[in-house]
Order: C-alpha cells, then sequence, then structure tokens
C-alpha cells in the first residue's frame, strides 16, 4: 500500500473512532467527568482539609493529578476495548481484515482513538480542578509528554483484552480485577512514603505509579519515583504492548478461525 | 507465471481446512475460474462454500493449499490481492449504528481513496444498489434486501477486478433477486469476474456461465453450466439379462451410450426425454433378453433433486 494511502486508512479509523465516541458522548464523556468531580468534592474539598498536607502539598492539590491521571488511563482503555470489541461483535472489524490496510495502521488507528479519547477527558477532568484549586504545570512538556505515553500504553492494552475477548464481560474483567487495584494503589491518593518499606517495594512494580508520579512531578514539580526511570520504563511498556499487539494481530488471534 | 495463470482470475490448488474444533470443512479444494467468468459455486449448506470465501478474502486461516489472484500468489502478494477483490459475504457485516453513506465511505478510505473520489464512489455505487436516497438513515432501519445490497456497494467502492458474493439472494424477495441478477449481469459485461455461491440451482442456471458443485469439502462437479444441464438431462438404466452377453448391445443413435458392466449385466445412458422403445427393439435384434431393469440415479441427480429441492421447499 502506498504510504498515502495508509495515511488515508489511518486517518479513516481515526474519524471513525472519534465519531464513534462523540455519537456516544453521554456514555463516553459525562461519565468520567461525574466520577472525577465527585472524587474533588469528596476527598479533595471535604476530607481533604481534615487531612491537611500529603507529599507537602494540600491534600487537593496532590490527588488531582492522580484522579486526572485516572481518567485518562480508564478511558484510553475502554475506548479502545470496547470499540475494538464491538467491531468484532458485530463482525465489522471484517471490512478492515478484508482490506489492504497493514495492521500496524490499523493498530494506530485504533490507539490513536483511544489517546483521542483519553487526552479529551483529560482535559475536561483538568478545566474541572480549576473549580477547587488553581494549580499551575511546572514542566509543560513533561506533562503532556507523560500523558501521551500513558494514553499509548493503556490504549494499546485495551486492544489487546478486547483481541482476546469473546463476550462483553471480558473486556470489563480486566479493569475491574487488574486496571482498578493498579490505579487505587499507585499513588494516586497518597505518597508511597505512607507505606512499610515492603508496600513500597511492592509498589514500586506497579507500572501505574510510574505514571501518575511523572505527571504529578509535571504539574508539581516532586515525585516519589526517578523521573527519567519512569520515562524509560513508559516507553519500554509501550514498545512492548504494540509489539505484542501486533504478533497476535499478525497471527489472527480472535479475529481469524 | 504462465499464461495459463494470468487468464484465471482465480487459481486454488489443494485448498484444505480444518477448524480449531477438528471439523474437516475442506479437504482438498483445487479450482480455477477464468477472468471475465460469471461462475457459480453451488453445494449444499455445511458443504464449505463460505469457508473458501473466508479463505481467499483472509478472514479464514487455511490448513493448507494456495490460492492465485490474477496469476499473483495471495500469500506473498497481500496487497494485490486485496486490492482486486471485493466480497459481499452471507452474514451482514457493518455496523449497525452508522449510516448507510459513512459505511461505504469508510470502506473506500480502507482501500485508500482520496476524500473527493470517495465520495464520488460511494454516490456512483449506492445510486447504483438503488440506496441514494438512504444515504443518511443508520444502517440497521434498512429492510433485508437493502442491507444485502448495501454490502455490495461497499465491495464495490474500490472497484475491484473480481467479485465474490455469498449467497447475495438469501432473504431477497423475487422480484428485487431479478433486478440484482440484472446489475450483476451489467457489472459482469464490463468485465467484472463474478463468482457466486447458492443453494438454488435455477439462480446459478439463470446466471453463470460455468459452475463446481461442492458437497462435504470435496468439488464433485465442475464444468459448464450447459454440460450440467444436459448431464442433469440424462438418465442411466442398468439391465439385467437372462442370457449371458458378452459386449454391450450396439446402438445405431449416437446419443445412447452403452456400458457392458458384466457377463449379465450392462448400462445405457440417455436423455430422459427419449422413448425406450427402441432399445428393445435393438435387444431383440442382438437376441439380448431382459430379466430385469431399473433406474439407476447418478450422484448429481441425487444430490440436486433430493437435498437442494428439499432446502428449497424447506426455507
Ligand atoms: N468457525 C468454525 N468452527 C468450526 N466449524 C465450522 C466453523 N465455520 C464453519 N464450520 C463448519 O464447516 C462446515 C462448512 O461450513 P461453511 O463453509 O459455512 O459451509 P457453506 O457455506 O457451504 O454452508 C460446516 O460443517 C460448518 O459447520
Ligand atoms: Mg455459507
Amino acid at each position: 500500500m502506498f504510504a498515502n494511502h495508509k495515511y488515508i486508512a489511518f486517518e479513516t479509523i481515526l474519524v471513525k473512532e472519534v465519531r464513534r465516541f462523540t455519537r456516544i458522548w453521554l456514555q463516553t464523556l459525562v461519565p468520567p467527568a461525574i466520577t472525577i468531580g465527585l472524587y474533588y468534592l469528596i476527598f479533595g474539598n471535604l476530607i481533604g482539609r481534615r487531612i491537611g498536607e500529603m507529599g507537602g502539598y494540600p491534600y487537593i492539590d496532590f490527588i488531582v493529578p492522580g484522579l486526572i491521571m485516572m481518567a485518562v488511563i480508564q478511558n484510553a482503555y475502554a475506548n479502545v476495548s470496547s470499540s475494538f470489541f464491538s467491531n468484532k461483535f458485530q463482525r465489522c472489524v471484517e471490512e478492515i481484515l478484508v482490506s489492504p490496510v497493514p495492521n500496524y495502521i490499523i493498530l494506530l488507528g485504533f490507539v490513536a482513538g483511544g489517546m483521542v479519547r483519553g487526552l479529551l477527558v483529560g482535559v475536561i477532568v483538568t478545566l474541572m480542578s480549576f473549580v477547587f484549586t488553581s494549580l499551575s504545570i511546572e514542566h509543560v512538556w513533561l506533562t503532556i509528554l507523560v500523558v501521551l505515553l500513558t494514553a499509548m500504553v493503556f490504549s494499546l492494552a485495551g486492544f489487546i483484552n478486547a483481541l482476546f475477548a469473546n463476550t462483553f464481560d471480558d473486556i470489563s474483567i480486566i479493569p475491574t480485577f487488574v486496571l482498578t487495584p493498579l490505579i487505587y494503589l499507585g499513588g494516586v491518593f497518597y505518597s508511597i512514603e505512607l507505606l512499610p518499606a515492603v508496600g513500597q517495594w511492592v509498589s514500586a512494580m506497579n507500572p501505574v505509579l510510574y505514571m501518575v508520579n511523572t505527571f504529578r512531578y509535571g504539574i508539581l514539580g516532586s515525585s516519589d519515583v526517578n523521573i527519567y526511570w519512569a520515562l524509560f520504563m513508559l516507553v519500554l511498556f509501550s514498545a512492548v504492548l504494540f509489539a505484542v499487539a501486533l504478533i497476535l494481530l499478525r497471527r489472527g488471534t480472535g479475529l481469524r478461525h | 507465471m504462465s499464461h495459463a495463470d494470468s487468464q484465471n482470475a482465480i487459481s486454488i490448488r489443494n485448498l484444505r481446512k480444518t477448524y480449531a474444533n477438528g471439523h474437516v470443512a475442506l479437504k482438498g479444494i483445487d479450482l480455477d475460474v477464468k477472468e471475465n467468468d460469471f461462475f457459480a459455486l453451488l453445494g449444499p449448506n455445511g458443504a464449505g462454500k463460505s469457508t473458501i470465501i473466508g479463505i481467499i478474502s483472509t478472514l479464514v486461516n487455511a490448513s493448507d493449499g494456495t490460492i492465485k489472484i490474477f496469476g499473483k500468489d495471495a500469500a506473498s502478494h497481500v496487497y494485490e490481492a486485496k486490492q482486486s477483490l471485493g466480497v459481499v459475504p452471507q452474514e451482514i457485516n457493518f455496523s449497525q449504528f452508522e449510516k448507510v453513506a459513512d459505511i461505504v465511505m469508510t470502506q473506500a478510505g480502507y482501500y485508500g481513496l482520496k476524500g473527493s473520489l470517495a465520495r464520488e464512489r460511494t454516490e456512483k455505487y449506492l445510486k447504483k444498489l438503488d440506496l441514494w436516497d438512504k444515504r443518511d438513515n443508520r444502517s440497521r432501519m434498512l429492510s433485508g434486501g437493502m442491507k444485502r445490497r448495501l454490502m455490495i456497494a461497499r465491495a464495490l467502492v474500490h472497484e475491484p477486478r473480481l467479485l465474490i458474493l455469498d449467497e447475495p439472494t438469501a432473504g431477497v424477495d423475487i422480484e428485487l433477486r431479478r433486478s440484482m441478477w440484472e446489475f450483476l449481469q451489467e457489472i459482469n459485461r464490463n468485465g467484472t469476474t463474478i463468482i457466486l455461491t447458492t443453494h438454488y440451482l435455477e439462480e446459478a442456471e439463470s446466471l453463470c456461465r460455468n459452475i463446481a458443485i461442492i458437497d462435504h469439502g470435496q468439488i464433485v462437479e465442475n464444468t459448464s453450466m450447459r454440460a450440467l444441464l444436459g448431464k442433469l438431462a440424462m438418465q442411466t438404466l442398468v439391465f439385467d439379462t437372462v442370457n449371458e452377453v458378452s459386449t454391450a448391445p450396439q446402438f445405431n443413435d449416437p446419443e445412447v451410450r452403452c456400458q457392458w458392466l458384466d457377463s449379465h449385466s450392462f448400462e445405457v445412458s440417455m436423455s430422459t426425454d427419449r422413448d425406450i422403445n427402441a432399445l428393445f427393439a435393438a435387444f431383440n435384434e442382438q437376441n439380448v433378453l431382459i430379466k430385469s431393469m431399473r433406474n439407476k440415479t447418478n450422484r448429481l441427480e441425487e444430490l440436486f433433486l433430493s437435498r437442494l429441492k428439499g432446502q428449497q421447499t424447506a426455507s
């Protein structure tokens, strides 16, 4: 396929993906705004005032970056897993599979769709945070880079989940049993300095910890983890997940009989 | 690439498929379809027709065998193969939530067609298939026949040289069936090779020049439509004799074929609309004494009359 044809194919997938989640905005954009808004109100504002400081910042300032990251992760993942699975379920994924679009373009198209949704929700909840606190961003480029990489990692993970899924249950099992614990234990709500040594050691294996902390560093200028190490981990995760997704696509896992 | 290959729109060799559950769906298919042909793949439900189409369109992985599309190996020339192929599947496989025009436009995008060209083609084929008025409707609102036509428009948007349709008229009423046939004949005249699967002999008969019959994952007949109809119009009679016969009786008529079976039997093949009195005149002349006679049903007839006709009336 010619390079410009590939680009048209990529754009086609991306536009279709964006059209999908904006068409059903009541299911895709409003719920995270409400959930995260409630977190701001209850934890940040009401309870946070009693907590005082966390990691050297007012509690609301501490959790806002974590909550934004949570929204990005959940929405990037949910977009790709549910969209690609519903393409499989309705069989319209066959439209792409019979066409000459190369596998990596298919993957990039869906992942880009998930990233756009993740970023859009990220922007929405960031704007909402201004109601509760006024954060300025310390390291703008780092912040953007971390959000992009995080959205990519979880879009890729959502894609792989959808490849293996046979029922709609299969795309809610991982978010419930894996994603949510990783996020809640990934330093969104607390600094891992609060944990005993064992807890800190276990937390160090949680990829979400690196994302949340690097993002918080980008905004607040302080982190529990080494920023370069965290960025390296993010790039590594993206590369590995991308390779795995491509291998599965080539094999036809979950797509071809 | 040999000259013979370049004349074939598709050339299939030793195609085999065993599904993950162990079911053997294809047992070594060999099939050639000439460029510009209108070809029927006929067979009862479960024969393996959709499996063949699935493999051609890369939705099913073959267990063994090769496919060439316009002379090029489909496994090593994926891009060319897919570019020259349009497929209308048996089951509806577009999104139920999308608008009719968006479905065709999106498909054009997958083939790398730019905005203006994609819009042009979408309009052209939606008009040809009588769906232009419905372009802004959500696809789930379409009737069964319209959904089928939408899939045809979608398969044509990149103007493939080979169009494969898997049971295109299933669920389409008689009137619309005729207009779909006319449309397919028109694009075939304009140079598109067409392969369609069906389990209606009538459909194959009125459209197709050549035909292959598949049953239980094997090609059991591969011939021209005319030759097939000729064969179906033949009957074979088996005669048992009282006296010993060392050769088959002779007939002056070249359209009656006679074959010796053993010392006390032989068989005669002839058109079903001829009388058999002439046979007995010849037997008398040659001193062949007939003890009994039976009609041997041939395999094709069995396939069509019992199974295909049975399904036709049932559905
Ligand atoms: N995914 C599958 N797994 C297992 N068996 C299958 C699968 N798809 C089709 N089959 C079986 O393979 C045989 C051929 O099916 P198919 O190609 O759909 O036949 P046709 O299109 O001629 O009706 C049938 O017996 C069918 O049940
Ligand atoms: Mg079928």
